[in-house]
């Protein structure tokens, strides 16, 4: 479980995260939603020890986040942010490989190399392994991301709008594979999501966050309310059942 | 998976006999080159009178052409590493120490060096150096974090304002002190004056070079940026501490063993990147050999265009240098990285 306990972070004068509880990580996909600006990204951020929180405390399993050795947490969870950027001109393979890192400190053990295959062949990232990523398309890169982040082999996975930048197939393919990660492989998923729909169709529980708070935390078919989602974008949204599944209408 | 037919470009994949083959010619380029310049220069040393037993020509040998031969390998491979392990540590392909200001405030430590101490010996000047150059790679690492990581062009050019600030102080306090010769003398780039106990610091730097390869991937997950290698459970001050110190110690000691030679360690990183890509392990070798190559070849050439007299280095490297750094800018589908 990773257990947020009255987290607050401020940047100036705005609170990015004001005093917020919360448990993540009991089902396998839980998709974080809300307007820019709420505190996603922060979020993730301070779970990931990546900043500090002014106040509060995160724990992962029970283990303090501020106090639990970086490597340590690095077996354990793993972040994928928004917008890589990588100069390096690595291959494919290479990025994967550094996945393993946190377990194999740079030598590769029979075991490590085990993991890397495992996780480019899931990904269907076998012909591509040879390639630079700066010759690779964006959603076949967010895929060598990915396999990158399944080398790593934590319990936790967290990532930061993965379809940024995807066209549709690619979003798709993406969301899809989000689920095969929680349904096939136990892992616990946390995803930054700007789709209502995309969140609706693949996700076990949504948390919305609005102004660095917690304004709605429910499982899908509890979310896809009018009155709960009109709450959070303060704009109307119509749910309508399209196949027995909510979707909501957000355009008018 | 079909959509490698959705790939912006349809480059082969690089194919390992290739890289095998270019291995291959680096090696065989080193053992030539570094046979060569042992038998170069005024006193003939030929393998003909070696075996003769001509003991003036194995003393020469000895005591100054194996020095030098040994001086530009090591000064050559070490300071194509320095240049990587920077590029890996900014995220940025444009800079090597003699772009980020580093040379220039290890040069001002030579200064503050000579006046201070003048009669210190070449180990206490290359401390001083290198505490300098420490202090100029932290300046460097704090100044450019003020500036966003895509702005590639502006990296290296706040690197050379900063150079040049430190540059002019340096030349004032040397005008004034009338040591602008001496300081002249030390930083031209040139292994003329290398010979037997007066290169030795040399192996500082190859020291360096040695930890640099020992901690390559920790250097090539820091070359991801400060998010990826937090999220590895990498301690990026730590290896970024590490960096600055092999960064430092490598140029002090180029610089009194020989001075400045500038554009190695943007040219030689830049070249291996092209070939094998950026991933440190890997790659290490490959910069450490051709940045030796290089600098043999363009001390072969010093000596030998205007024989008997020598011109220096640091005009022959700047010259092929610049050249070599232009294709590589200008090459046709550059992605200018």
């Amino acid at each position: 479980m990773i257990a947020l306990d009255h987290v607050t972070k401020r940047y100036g004068t705005t609170a990015a995260l004001d005093d917020v509880s919360l448990t993540l990580g009991d089902v396998g996909v839980t998709a974080l939603l809300g307007p820019n600006g709420a505190g996603k990204s922060t979020l993730f951020s301070v779970v990931g020890r990546l900043i500090q929180a002014d106040a509060g405390t995160v724990t992962i399993d029970g283990r303090d986040v501020a106090e639990t050795p970086s490597s340590d947490l690095a077996r354990t969870l793993a972040v994928l942010r928004q917008d890589n950027h990588i100069a390096a001109r690595l291959t494919v393979h290479d990025l994967v490989e550094f996945g393993r890192f946190p377990h194999s400190k740079g030598r590769l053990t029979v075991e490590d190399r085990e993991h890397i295959e495992r996780a480019l062949d899931y990904l269907d990232l076998g012909p591509l392994r040879d390639r630079f990523l700066d010759e690779l398309s964006g959603g076949q890169r967010q895929r060598a991301f990915v396999a990158m982040i399944l080398a790593q082999d934590t319990r936790y996975v967290l990532l930061d709008e993965p379809l940024n930048n995807l066209d549709l197939r690619h979003m798709t393919e993406i969301m899809r594979l989000i689920r095969r990660l929680a349904d096939e492989l136990g892992k616990t998923v946390i995803v930054v999501l700007h789709d209502i729909n995309f969140a609706a169709r693949y996700a076990d529980r949504i948390v919305a966050l609005r102004d660095g708070r917690v304004v709605a935390d429910h499982d899908v078919s509890g979310f896809m309310r009018p009155e709960v989602l009109a709450d959070i974008y303060d704009s109307p949204v119509e749910v309508h059942q399209i196949d027995g599944k909510p979707v909501a209408l957000y355009y008018e | 998976m079909t959509d490698a037919a959705l790939t912006r470009t349809d480059a082969p994949v690089r194919t390992r006999p290739r890289r095998v083959w270019t291995g291959a010619l680096i090696g065989a380029a080193l053992a030539v080159l570094a046979g060569a310049s042992l038998f170069i220069g005024v006193s003939d040393v030929t393998p003909a009178s070696l075996l003769a037993g001509d003991t003036d020509a194995a003393f020469l040998l000895v005591a100054s052409r194996v020095p030098r031969t040994v001086a530009v390998v090591l000064a050559g491979a070490s300071l194509a590493i320095a240049g990587l392990i920077m590029q890996m540590m900014v995220r940025n392909k444009f800079v090597e120490p003699s772009t980020t200001g580093v040379t220039e405030f290890a040069t001002l430590g030579m200064l503050v060096a000579m006046v201070l101490w003048p009669g210190m010996t070449v180990v206490g000047k290359m401390g001083v150096a290198t505490v300098f150059g420490l202090v100029g790679t932290w300046v460097f690492l704090r100044v450019i974090r003020a500036v966003p990581v895509r702005q590639l062009v502006l990296v290296p050019l706040v690197g050379i304002m900063l150079g040049g600030i430190v540059g002019a102080v340096t030349a004032f306090f040397a005008y004034r002190l009338d040591l602008l010769q001496s300081l002249g003398q030390w930083s031209q780039g040139s292994f003329a004056s290398v010979m037997q106990g007066r290169y030795e610091f040399l192996w500082f730097a190859a020291a360096m070079a040695v930890v640099a390869w020992v901690a390559a991937d920790r250097f090539s997950v820091i070359g991801l940026g400060e998010e990826f290698a937090t999220n590895l459970g990498l301690n990026y001050r730590r290896v970024m501490a590490i960096g600055t110190c092999v960064i430092a110690v490598i140029t002090a000691s180029v610089l009194v063993t020989a001075g400045i030679i500038p554009f190695l360690g943007l040219v030689v990183p830049n070249i291996v990147s092209l070939l094998v890509g950026d991933n440190v392990r890997r790659s290490i070798p490959w910069v450490a050999g051709l940045g030796a190559v290089f600098v043999l070849a363009c001390d072969i050439i010093a000596r030998t265009v205007r024989f008997p007299y020598e011109i220096p280095l640091s005009v022959v490297v700047g010259v092929i240098g610049a050249g070599l750094f232009l294709w590589l800018l200008l090459r046709k589908g550059s992605r200018a990285h």
